[in-house]
């Protein structure tokens, strides 16, 4: 085997696989904080759990034990507990101190971490190893695995009994999550959308609260020691909030903030870790903080890109319906001039009409385009089509301010501008606009005309 | 002052008297003098702006705003060591948190405004990738020529213990700007934080006092950066004004009271920490705060937890008496002087027997009722109060049935809520109209 594989598989593989096996429990439980607006507790608890952390170590340290001081089930029970408590704080500091929800949250969790840091001070003298700097940013690159040189001999148990403690940890994490998630996934699901209706179907909300913190604060540890709780923070909440832009269903938003969790934190591997020797540098970028990045720019990737939410996508649905609605009104103003008795307007006066000059203009261009109108320099007429185009609007408009007038009950006077408004809506059927209408009148008077496809009975 | 203790010394040394006082009156040295000036200006400054940041719902802002820094301390140092200049200064690296810092701020006002995703889950995604980027630009200085990144990393912890008399002018400098915004700008914060809207209608510029609010916010911010650390100076802005919430209704109080408490954290963090090793300044502050953000919580007067539990307490107690007056006057048959068992007035009211009696104690106390061997007895004083209670209570149906148009069958539970909280002058209001209704009605019939 070449040393650059051996090199791959005994530094960049486990580091790698470290990244994606937190990138899936975080990722993955996250959804529910951020669809619950729950997203800074993500991030009081990853600040939070450091205390428990530490004290898990000092007491096992002081138990005479330093060699269990890394055990990771009672890191895990230290840090469940610590995340329980500072959830039961916040809750403690809004309910009986009447704080603001945001408020109580800085409170509790910056107590909690300075708490924290301050003991970190006291492990350092234990000689317990716990550096504060590596509670941000993890130490992903210290993560290696050193199996012997050949394939076969990888693959042996007593090699794969050696791979990094992190890694092992954060397997049973991953299993654990997933599989919370896929076996509570009906409750979890209900509680999320209405916690009221979950509670009165039996699956207490409050319960489910507090399970899901406890999971969220051992998926954070088991995280923290490999990438730091900036990253666990950022795993929490990027992916999920990507996933939100990029579907409405609860389904496919799991398996997308899943995906996107797992390619960037491939991708901010590599760009940070390995893509900077490519191009001849010494040394790496930390490895965690471009991870975040990369969840960054999928984010906002996200934010503009998206197909049904995405900032682009919005504003060029909102044009196009501008559009439509100005060249509707063009057609529905030639067919009011038209029923006065004036064939042709002017483009000076269209403009004068419709809400802005621009979008008059590209009304004018977007019904010639159709063959709605024809227009010379300075008269715009309607075509055959156009005609009944317009005709189909000034109907829909009377329609509705009869129905405004009759059916609602407002005054014949306040019936225009809402018509105005609802014209423009596509309806599967007019049907319950025009039932029988006894006179063919509008409140002002003026006749509503036949749809374009009953002319044929009316002539 | 403690270099004679090794590493690896695990006991807490607790300081002399002597020295204890020395370090409080600031005559333990021109260092620890410094930093504690220093510290309590800027808890002094932080209680003041936190105030408003926490009134207007900001308070998260501060904590996005600070993570958002680090990228800029970070870049300021790369450009200044690339231009030549001395890279660690704090008049570079600053403006560098400054500018990243508002940008971060910015990202999360611009994905609240145009994405469906919630406040929340932007001010988290933005601090955790605006860091990220922070550390990753922290790990190019350390691996650029000009190295040494050790004066960068010391922001996000803080390093209180070396702050320079510079530093200490600029937190004094930073805290008298706040307190003189505060003071001459105080009836627009107040409108802004209060009702932003109505501040709109009366022709406030609300996006100019929202943006100078932001400004101190961010003033603050980068101001306790390299003190306690960006990861805890939002709680220098949370914690001393949340705390003076508890203390007062009043704003302009709760301002002062936050400053004070901001400055006395700080007073008292950097003293402790001074004193005793292995206490990080920047969070010994945080939780000198959090000490008395909880000691007000519990013992504040007017908003405190065993201030309000005390008070429903007596009004509990209160209708207690009032349902106990009542049931006392009904099971007696309107009669002065009827005895009536303790017993037959639990049942009345499903009170546990043990609780009837205590009730019944208390109005024994009080002279209106007296108690012999497990039956109560009103006097002429509780005969009296009882009438009035069902009087008020009689009125009170009588108006939601004729006034409020609530059906007879379900005034009853309405007015059982309400009878013990009329205020007198309300009763005789409610007479006064009761009576002139039942005069137009007979003259009318």
């Amino acid at each position: 085997m070449s040393t650059a594989s051996y090199n791959f598989i005994s530094l960049d593989l486990p580091a790698l696989l470290a990244l994606v096996l937190a990138a899936v429990s975080c990722g993955l439980i996250g959804n529910f904080l951020v669809l619950r607006r729950l997203s800074l507790m993500g991030d009081a608890i990853a600040h939070a759990v450091l205390p428990g952390l530490v004290l898990a170590f000092l007491i096992t340290a002081a138990m005479g034990r330093p060699e269990q001081a890394r055990d990771p089930l009672i890191m895990m029970l230290g840090a469940a507990i610590s995340g329980v408590v500072t959830v039961l704080l916040i809750e403690t500091i809004r309910r009986l101190g009447r704080v603001e929800t945001g408020a109580a949250m800085g409170v509790a969790f910056s107590i909690m971490f300075a708490l924290g840091v301050v003991l970190i001070e006291q492990a350092a003298a234990r000689r317990v190893d716990l550096d504060a700097d590596c509670v941000l940013y993890g130490q992903i690159e210290t993560i290696f695995w050193l199996p012997p040189e050949s394939l076969s001999g990888m693959l042996t148990l007593g090699a794969l009994a050696g791979a990094p403690r992190q890694v092992g940890t954060l397997a049973i994490v991953a299993v654990l999550v997933v599989l919370l998630v896929v076996l509570f996934y009906k409750e979890l699901r209900i509680s999320s959308f209405d916690p009221a209706l979950s509670t009165a179907l039996g699956f207490s909300s409050r319960l489910i609260h507090y399970a899901q913190m406890t999971v969220v604060a051992i998926a954070a540890v088991a995280a923290f020691e490999a990438v730091g709780s900036i990253l666990v923070i950022a795993l929490l909440i990027c992916p999920a909030a990507c996933a939100r832009l990029l579907t409405d269903r609860l389904g496919p938003q799991l398996w997308v903030s899943v995906a996107v969790a797992i390619a960037a934190s491939v991708a901010g591997y590599v760009s940070g870790a390995l893509a900077p020797m490519w191009i001849g540098f010494e040394t790496s970028l930390n490895a965690a903080g471009s991870v975040a990045v990369a969840l960054g720019v999928a984010l906002a990737l996200s934010i503009f890109l998206a197909p049904a939410h995405g900032m682009i996508a919005r504003r060029v649905r909102n044009n196009r319906l501008a559009a439509r609605v100005a060249r509707e009104d063009l057609l529905g103003l030639l067919h009011r001039a038209a029923e006065l008795g004036t064939d042709a307007l002017s483009p000076a006066e269209i403009a004068a009409t419709l809400e802005s000059p621009r979008l008059a203009r590209r009304a004018v261009r977007g019904a010639r385009r159709l063959g709605e109108i024809s227009a010379t320099a300075n008269a715009v007429r309607l075509t055959d089509l156009g005609r009944d185009a317009g005709r189909s609007i000034v109907r829909s408009h009377r329609l509705w301010e009869n129905y405004l007038v009759r059916t609602v009950g407002l005054r014949p006077d306040h019936v225009h501008a809402p018509a105005e408004l609802l014209e423009h809506a596509r309806l599967p059927s007019a049907a319950p606009l025009s039932p029988d209408l006894p006179d063919r009148l509008d409140p002002h008077g003026r006749l509503i005309p036949p749809a374009p496809a009953d002319e044929n009975l009316e002539t | 002052m403690h270099s004679a203790q090794s590493i690896t010394d695990v006991a807490l040394h607790w300081p002399t008297l002597d020295e204890l006082v020395r370090t409080l009156t600031l005559r333990a040295g021109y260092n620890a003098a410094v930093v504690v000036v220093g510290t309590t200006m800027l808890g002094l400054a932080a209680g003041v702006v936190g105030t408003f940041a926490l009134l207007r719902r900001r308070a998260l802002m501060g904590d996005a705003l600070a993570h958002a820094a680090l990228p800029g301390v970070a870049i300021a140092f790369l450009i200044a060591v690339t231009l030549g200049m001395a890279g660690k200064s704090l008049a570079v690296l600053l403006p560098g948190a400054a500018i990243t810092g508002v940008l971060g701020v910015l990202a999360v006002q611009f994905i609240v405004r145009n994405t469906r995703l919630t406040e929340d889950t932007a001010i988290g995604a933005v601090l955790s990738v605006f860091f990220g980027a922070g550390v990753v630009l922290l790990s190019v200085v350390q691996a650029s020529p000009a190295g040494d990144q050790a004066g960068l990393a010391t922001f996000i912890y803080g390093q209180t213990a070396a702050m320079t008399v510079a530093d200490a002018t600029l937190m004094g400098a930073v805290a008298l700007v706040a307190a003189l915004a505060a003071a001459l700008l105080f009836k627009e914060f107040a409108l802004v934080c209060f009702d932003d809207a109505f501040a709109r209608v009366q022709g406030r510029p609300v996006n100019v006092i929202d943006l100078l609010m932001m400004s101190l916010v961010v003033l603050v911010t980068v101001a306790g950066l390299h003190a306690v650390g960006l990861i805890l100076v939002v709680a220098l802005l949370i914690i001393p004004a949340a705390a003076a919430r508890f203390w007062t209704e009043s704003l302009w109080r709760m301002t002062v009271f936050a400053g004070a408490i901001g400055a006395a954290s700080g007073y008292l963090g950097s003293v402790t920490s001074a004193l005793m090793p292995r206490m990080p300044a920047g969070a010994v502050i945080v939780l000198a705060s959090g000490v008395i953000f909880i000691i007000s919580m519990f013992l504040a007067p007017s908003r405190g937890v065993l201030a309000s539990a005390a008070r429903s307490a007596r009004l509990r107690l209160k209708i207690a008496r009032d349902h106990m007056l009542l049931a006392a006057l009904r099971l007696g048959d309107d009669s002065h002087g009827a005895r009536v068992t303790i017993n037959d007035l639990a049942r009345a009211r499903g009170w546990r027997v043990n609780s009837a009696r205590a009730i019944a104690w208390t109005l024994a106390r009080t002279g209106h009722g007296e108690l012999h061997d497990g039956s109560l007895t009103l006097t002429a004083t509780g005969f009296d109060a009882a009438r009035r209670v069902a009087r008020t209570r009689a009125l009170w149906e009588e108006y939601l049935t004729r006034c409020a148009d609530v059906a007879p069958s379900h005034v009853d539970y309405s007015a059982d809520l309400i009878e013990h909280v009329l205020p007198p002058d309300l009763v005789r209001d409610l007479e006064a109209a009761l009576d002139s209704a039942h005069t137009a009605e007979e003259v009318a019939a």
